[in-house]
This record gives C-alpha cells, sequence and structure tokens, in this order.
C-alpha cells in the first residue's frame, strides 16, 4: 500500500514539474520568432508600468503590448490597480512608467517631483449603466451632473466605486456639492471595490453605476444592466502617460520608460489604439487626442 | 512607524466609521464561531470518540475542506444566493447574514477536523473512565469535551481567528459596501488598493489588537492555567 502510495506521489509530482517545465518553455517558444526581427535586447529590458484596472482589463494592453515587445526587446512587466494605488506604487519607486486617467493626481504627482511630464494621449467615455427600464428616467439627460440628479431626487440606487480609483474621483467630480452621504442616504452604496465587482453588484441591486464603457461591454453579456447615457461634456475620461523622474527615484529604467512612451506616441501604436474593439465590440474603445 | 502611530491615533480618536467597522467585524465573527463551533464540536467529538466504517474517508473528506479556499466558498454561497440563484429570493446577498452563512461553510470542517483529533488523543482514558463509572453515552461526551478543555478552546479560537482574517468569502458575498458589509480585512484590502499602504498597515495593527484582546479574554473566561 506504501509503495503504491508512493508511486502515485513520485508520478504527481514528476506531472506537475513538467507542466511548470511546458508553462516556462510556451513563451520562450513565442518569443524566439519575434527576436529575430527585433533589434537587440537592451541592456536593461524590463519595463515596470503601473496602470488602471481599466486599460488592462479592457484587453488594450495585452493587445498592444507583445507589437511592442517584438518590436524594441523590451519586456513590461505590468502591474494594474486603481488610479490612487498606481501612482502610490510609482512614488514608492516600484514603477518606471504610469498609465492613468485623474488628472489632478497626475498634477499633484508632477508637482511633488515624482514625474517628468504628463502626457495625455486618448481617451473615451464613461457611460451610466442602470437598470433596463431606467426606473429614474436618466436616459436622455444633458449631461452626467442631470443624470445623478434625478437618480438622487428617486433615490434610485447607485454603486459608487469608493476606492479612490480614477473612475470613483470622476464620479465625485460629476457630484460635485451635491454628494451623497454614504452613511445616511441608503439608496447610495459605496462598494469600494473593482469596477468589475461593483457592476455585478449594480446588476444584482438592479442599481445605476458610471462605468468607463470599455468594461462594461466586456462584461456586458453577464451583466443585466444597459447603457442609460453614453455621452456628456463631464463624462470625459483622459489617459496620461507619465514617466517618472530619475532624479527623484534611483534604480529606473528611464531608456525603456522613453522607448514605451516613445511607442506608444507613435503611429504604430495610435493605429492600432484606434481600432482597438471594433472587431469585438463594434465600436472603437478608444479615441486618441489630436497631437 | 508611521503605521504604529496612525494606529494609535485612530483608536484614541474612535472614528466613528472604524467603531461601526470593528463592530459588524465582530458581530461576523461572533455568530460565525458559535455557529461553527455548535455544529462542529459535537461532530468532531462524535467522530473523534466513535469508530464506524468509512471513518478514515470521511477524515480525509473533511481535512481536504479544511483547506477550503475561502474564494471557492464565497462564490460557492454567492451563486446560491444571487438574485436568479436558488435562495436568490431572500434577498440575503451583500448582508452579513449572508457573510456568516459562507464563514460557516468555510470554518465548520476546521472546528470538526481539529477538534475530533482533540478528542481522539485525549478521549480513550476518559471513556475507559466513564464507563468504569456506568455512564451515559452523552455524559461520557460531555466529559470527553470538559476533560479536553484548554484544547477545545484552542479549537474554537482558530475558528474565530480564520473567521476574523478572512477576506476572499466575505469581499465576494458581503461586497465591501461602506456602513454595512464592510469588515476590517475588507477594509485593508480597500486601503491597499487606494494605495494608503501605511493607513492600510494601521488597520492591520488594530486587527491584531482586537485578536489578542479576544484571545486574552477567551483563555481568562475559561481560566487557563498560567505558564509558570
Amino acid at each position: 500500500m506504501k509503495k503504491v502510495f508512493a508511486l502515485i506521489l513520485a508520478a504527481i509530482v514528476a506531472l506537475s514539474f513538467a507542466a511548470c517545465g511546458a508553462k516556462t518553455d510556451e513563451p520562450a517558444a513565442t518569443a524566439a520568432p519575434a527576436e529575430t526581427t527585433a533589434a537587440a535586447t537592451p541592456e536593461n529590458a524590463v519595463i515596470r508600468l503601473s496602470t488602471t484596472t481599466s486599460v488592462n482589463d479592457s484587453g488594450l494592453l495585452p493587445y498592444l503590448l507583445p507589437t511592442f515587445e517584438a518590436a524594441t526587446g523590451y519586456k513590461v512587466e505590468v502591474q494594474s490597480a486603481g488610479t490612487g494605488a498606481a501612482i502610490q506604487k510609482a512614488k514608492d519607486g516600484n514603477a518606471d512608467v504610469i498609465l492613468v486617467h485623474a488628472k489632478a493626481s497626475e498634477e499633484e504627482f508632477i508637482a511633488d517631483g515624482y514625474g517628468v511630464e504628463r502626457l495625455p494621449f486618448m481617451y473615451n467615455y464613461f457611460v451610466i449603466v442602470g437598470p433596463k427600464d431606467d426606473p429614474a428616467g436618466v436616459s436622455g439627460s444633458a449631461d452626467a451632473a442631470a443624470a445623478f440628479a434625478k437618480i438622487r431626487d428617486s433615490k434610485s440606487k447607485f454603486v459608487s466605486r469608493g476606492d479612490e480609483s480614477g473612475t470613483h474621483k470622476a464620479e465625485l467630480k460629476i457630484w460635485g456639492d451635491n454628494a451623497p452621504d454614504a452613511a445616511a442616504d441608503d439608496w447610495y452604496v459605496s462598494a469600494g471595490q473593482g469596477m468589475g465587482a461593483c457592476l455585478t453588484m449594480a446588476s444584482e441591486m438592479q442599481a445605476y453605476c458610471l462605468t468607463d464603457k470599455a468594461t462594461f461591454l466586456s462584461m456586458k453579456d453577464e451583466l443585466n444592466l444597459d447603457i442609460v447615457l453614453a455621452e456628456g461634456d463631464d463624462m470625459k475620461n483622459t489617459y496620461s502617460l507619465i514617466a517618472v523622474n530619475p532624479e527623484k527615484i534611483d534604480g529606473l529604467n528611464t531608456d525603456g520608460a522613453k522607448a514605451f512612451i516613445d511607442w506608444m506616441l507613435g503611429d504604430e501604436a495610435s493605429a492600432l489604439i484606434a481600432k482597438y474593439g471594433e472587431a469585438e465590440y463594434g465600436v472603437a474603445l478608444f479615441t486618441l487626442l489630436d497631437k | 512607524m508611521e503605521s504604529f502611530q496612525q494606529a494609535f491615533d485612530l483608536l484614541i480618536s474612535l472614528d466613528k466609521e472604524l467603531l461601526q467597522i470593528i463592530g459588524v467585524t465582530l458581530r461576523m465573527s461572533f455568530f460565525s464561531t458559535t455557529i461553527s463551533c455548535l455544529l462542529g464540536l459535537p461532530l468532531g467529538a462524535l467522530i473523534g470518540t466513535r469508530s464506524f466504517r468509512g471513518k478514515s474517508f470521511l477524515k480525509k473528506l473533511i481535512h481536504t475542506l479544511m483547506g477550503l479556499p475561502p474564494v471557492v466558498a464565497g462564490l460557492f454561497v454567492y451563486v446560491l444566493f444571487t438574485h436568479y440563484g436558488p435562495f436568490g429570493s431572500l434577498n440575503l446577498l451583500f448582508t452579513v447574514k449572508v457573510m456568516v452563512i459562507a464563514q460557516v461553510i468555510l470554518i465548520t470542517p476546521i472546528v470538526i477536523g481539529l477538534s475530533s483529533s482533540f478528542i481522539e488523543g485525549t478521549s480513550k482514558p476518559v471513556i475507559d473512565t466513564a464507563r468504569g463509572l456506568g455512564l451515559s453515552k452523552a455524559k461520557t461526551v460531555g466529559l470527553c469535551l470538559s476533560e479536553g478543555r484548554s484544547s477545545l478552546l484552542s479549537v474554537v479560537l482558530s475558528a474565530f481567528g480564520r473567521s476574523i482574517a478572512e477576506v476572499g468569502a466575505v469581499s465576494i458575498v458581503g461586497g465591501n459596501i461602506q456602513w454595512k458589509t464592510r469588515v476590517m480585512t475588507t477594509a485593508i484590502m480597500l486601503e491597499t488598493n487606494k494605495g494608503k499602504f501605511s493607513f492600510a498597515l494601521a488597520l492591520g495593527i488594530i486587527l491584531l489588537l482586537i485578536g489578542f484582546a479576544v484571545n486574552a479574554l477567551a483563555s481568562f473566561i475559561v481560566k487557563e492555567p498560567a505558564d509558570d
């Protein structure tokens, strides 16, 4: 009995090693043909990119990065979190470049000397999603502020990110002085979670929610929600690239950050970004800013 | 260091929201621990004192469930209580009650597994004595529980520790809603996601202090011998 057990254990161990081996082989195999066409691998080949969940979870970075990596020989390590954490990671010296969407925080990041220059390069619109029958009558509102007023007046449920992410900050800006008090207004649900979790919660509660369009479209099939307001002047969502300042933080891959930013702002990336989403959702998810 | 200062300041200031979060945390952990122990201790005692067909299989099953990942338990309960799920009409999703349900699923196997092992180890002589005294089966089980008191206290405290430290299940079924289902661990996750690492650490220190206080209180109640 013991022998059988030992044999099974040995087999499991051998199999798991084999599986791990296969896993590590895979990227090498796909990377190999790319390297033949690429420039020589740079000395410091790893670029640490700290970014928000919306650009990573929407699939934009996984779509762009293989082309960049093949062209330059760099390897981009993406850390995605809410904008607040994405910026903090860079302040702590754990990133070479950031890609975020919260103008005020970005400007503060630069004013404090952590960032070199804010380079806004693309935008999309936040959308308001809600129950399919739109009980608060949000549809047709002039802008998000008007829509929020209707939600507030009808005390319809509203799920807020509540996590100081770029989306949460945009939401607070739209509320302005009329921001609800989560402690007193029980229709206002401050979830303190990521976009996906909040959308799932809004769907469960049949609540309204402010979301980036990309995340909503990528989850649409699982949600019992519709877009009730798609465009408004106060719903523009601008993304920027900022290289971390080597004079403030040591041990950075400044050459890598520069190469990444140059490529992202160049024609090849622009062409790719402009058509991202068309194949999957029928609409482009991001629009480039005029240079 | 900054975190210790912040933890201290937070406790001193008796921040209304922090107190509310601590309240929810204690309420949830109390009910999770109590229900898990009410279910788990008698079962653990039965398994520990009896021998029956399939016992070794049952023990393996329980030991597997002791390692049940919290996210899996959370997911399982979520699917049951989602709006269109079998218990969706109860409207329990995103409440403290459903967090307790998820934790009971998570913790009961731990209570059964640990208590049956402890009782198995200490029960033999007790059972022999009980048989000698001609006690009933129920009384024998009771005697086993009282003889292994301090071992069982550590079972209960392990259950409590699992409950208070757990984040995966409660964030899925509770939703980390401010003023409602936010507990210490999900608050720490949130502050970490905000990038407020030192504040998050301060909350972690407070959580440890709460855990310590509960442990001290429990051993005081059970009158564990001092280690001299």
